[in-house]
């Protein structure tokens, strides 16, 4: 009962159907609004970073990509199928925060456990491997600590060999050598054609281990792009010259321009376009010693999910939402 | 501890999309051992469903062992009021282990196993076949422990009593696996046995289990309880009486009432998880 990729209604032009496809999806509980019209499209192969404060939504859309939450409106399609179907088919695994463990059984159990519900699974040895378990393979999973259980729902995820694997704060608990290895694996699985998302409020791992950077808040995306072009749109860069006699307003009037400071013989322009700035001072003027600075994607972070954001109009006051 | 890359030696190269669905919603038989194996390591589970039958046996039915239950005495092959004790006991031991069985959703549920469970491509109805399967197995045991204690104390009875009251016993106790589930998928509670067993124990009193119900209301309220039915057909094959219709529509009435409860919150419960 083999049934191939040539199924799907929304295709890619390659014909392979995109990893995830979600449409308009809108979900509130009770008043409180948790989702606000998420409209998310990830290719095959690609590693997407899902950032964005506490209640910001991030496991609310994760959890309706997943099947577990059925959204108030909007659709929801993985591999061209729907999530229960993607993840019967081995297609989708996930590692969530509220994932529960069994206590009463040892590590080595559990994924042989979950071993047999899938219809092709990886050797129970290569998980545990994989995931740095397999010295602790018969501990009682009561007995594991908090990281060693995080590495056991890894492990569990890896099972099936997923198409899609879908991480919810996956190295919360591990240290930073665990927390390095799992990068690691990840990397290498994401070069065998794995698409990964996760949800992290690590700055530095989204930076460090996306292509892509989907930036999350009060239920919507806010800003998506890689982490350069994050970075760019919040706050730009900073092009300092040393330079005497400039023209403050013909600085200013070139495109992207936010800012301009003139001390005695520095000019320092913060914008969205250094190209553009540096070309004219270099080609224009006598500026020297340029240099550009980025700002760090904590500075991009907060200033795009920061409550004075103008990025939303009726931030004033908002507190933080129970449900993220 | 380290987080090793993929054996070179048969990892695929690339991840494959061509994948299947497992047979039978993946029920499987791993999958079925392993949750047995957690009910017996269970400690609790197995003082409630296993010994404690036995032990009750041992105090209320033993010294009933040449007290006849019919006119013949029992020296001379007739049944004792011990046998009698014994059929209710496997009874009780049946019902406490399927209902434990059953209500270990609401444990799994209240740790978010279930939810775990949702990541892969175990299918609910697959999942609650499990749990019947393991409480009919756990049902199993209690039955067979009370009549093992029961012979070796010294309960004589035809070898076609043990069987049909052992079966009734056994399968009547599907009712109580389907009252476990319906209150493990209302109440997400770790502790869902610490408030079900009293209400077994006073269940069990109605359907007669522990001592003969007295003619007159007490019977008469007691015939609409879901344990009544049960006990009644289980005994009949010592007694020799037949059972009469009443025994069967409560019976059959009690697991509709709860398997319909059990599926109704199932149904709430796989929509929102």
């Amino acid at each position: 009962m083999t049934q191939n990729q040539t199924l799907s209604s929304r295709q890619t032009g390659a014909g392979i159907p995109a990893a995830v496809d979600a449409v308009g999806l809108v979900k509130s509980y009770g008043t409180v609004s948790a989702v606000d019209g998420i409209s998310l499209r990830i290719q095959p192969g690609e590693v997407v970073a899902f950032l964005g404060p506490n209640g910001a939504g991030k496991t609310t859309t994760i959890d309706m990509l997943l099947g577990l939450t059925r959204p108030d409106r909007g659709t929801v399609s993985l591999y061209g199928r729907s999530p229960r179907s993607a993840i019967a088919h081995g297609l989708v695994s996930a590692v969530m925060q509220t994932g529960g463990l069994l206590q009463d059984v040892t590590v080595r159990e559990t994924v042989q456990l979950t071993a047999t519900l899938f219809a092709d699974s990886r050797p129970v040895d290569e998980v545990l491997s994989r995931a740095g378990i397999l010295d602790i393979a018969d501990r009682l999973v009561k007995k594991c600590s908090g990281g060693q259980q995080q590495r056991l729902r890894f492990a569990m995820a890896l099972l099936s060999d997923p198409g899609l694997l879908i991480l919810d704060e996956p190295t919360t608990g591990m240290d930073v050598e665990g927390r390095r290895d799992f990068w690691k694996a990840i990397r290498e699985d994401a070069g065998r054609g794995r698409t990964v998302i996760f949800a992290t409020h690590y700055l530095d791992e989204a930076d460090a281990y996306a292509d892509r950077i989907v930036l999350v808040r009060q239920g919507r995306i806010v800003a998506d792009g890689t982490a350069a072009e994050i970075k760019n749109l919040a706050a730009g860069r900073t092009v300092r010259a040393t330079a005497v006699g400039l023209d403050e307003s013909a600085i200013l009037a070139i495109p992207g321009v936010d800012s301009v400071e003139l001390h005695s013989d520095t000019v320092r322009v913060r914008t969205t376009d250094s190209d553009l700035v540096a070309r004219y001072l270099l080609t224009e003027t006598s500026a020297h010693d340029i240099e550009i600075t980025s700002h760090n994607l904590e500075e991009a972070f907060i200033a795009l999910t920061g409550d004075d954001s103008p990025a939303t109009a009726s931030a004033a006051g908002t507190g933080k939402k129970n449900r993220s | 501890m380290t987080i090793a890359a993929p054996e070179s030696s048969g990892h695929p190269t690339s991840v494959n999309l061509n994948r299947t669905v497992p047979p039978f919603g993946g029920f499987n038989l791993t999958f079925l051992g392993i949750e047995i194996k957690r009910r017996m390591r269970n400690r609790r589970t197995l003082v409630f469903t296993v010994a404690m039958p036995i032990v009750l046996f041992l105090l209320v039915g033993v010294q009933f062992l040449h007290t006849a239950l019919t006119a013949t005495p029992v020296a001379k092959g007739g049944l004792s009021v011990a046998a009698y004790i014994l059929i209710s006991m496997a009874v009780y031991g049946a019902m406490v282990a399927s209902t434990s069985a059953g209500g270990a959703v609401a444990v799994e549920r209240a740790t978010g196993w279930s939810r775990q469970l949702r990541l892969t491509p175990l299918n609910p109805i697959a999942y609650i076949a499990i749990k019947v399967v393991s409480a009919l197995t756990l049902g199993l045991i209690a039955v067979l422990g009370t009549f093992a204690a029961g012979i070796i104390a010294g309960v004589r009875m035809p070898v076609y009593v043990f069987i049909l009251s052992g079966l009734a016993a056994w399968l009547g106790s599907l009712v109580f696996t389907s009252l476990g589930l319906f209150i493990g998928y209302l109440v997400p509670s770790e502790n869902v046995m610490q408030f079900l067993g009293p209400i077994l124990a006073i269940l069990a009193l109605f359907g007669g289990l522990f001592s003969p119900l007295p003619a007159g209301t007490l019977t008469d309220i007691a015939k609409w309880t879901p344990v009544y039915g049960l006990g009644e057909i289980a005994r009949a094959p010592l007694t020799g009486q037949a059972f009469d219709g009443w025994a069967v529509v409560n019976i059959v009435a009690w697991l509709l009432i709860f398997s319909a409860g059990a599926a109704l919150v199932f149904r709430r419960d796989t929509k929102r998880v």
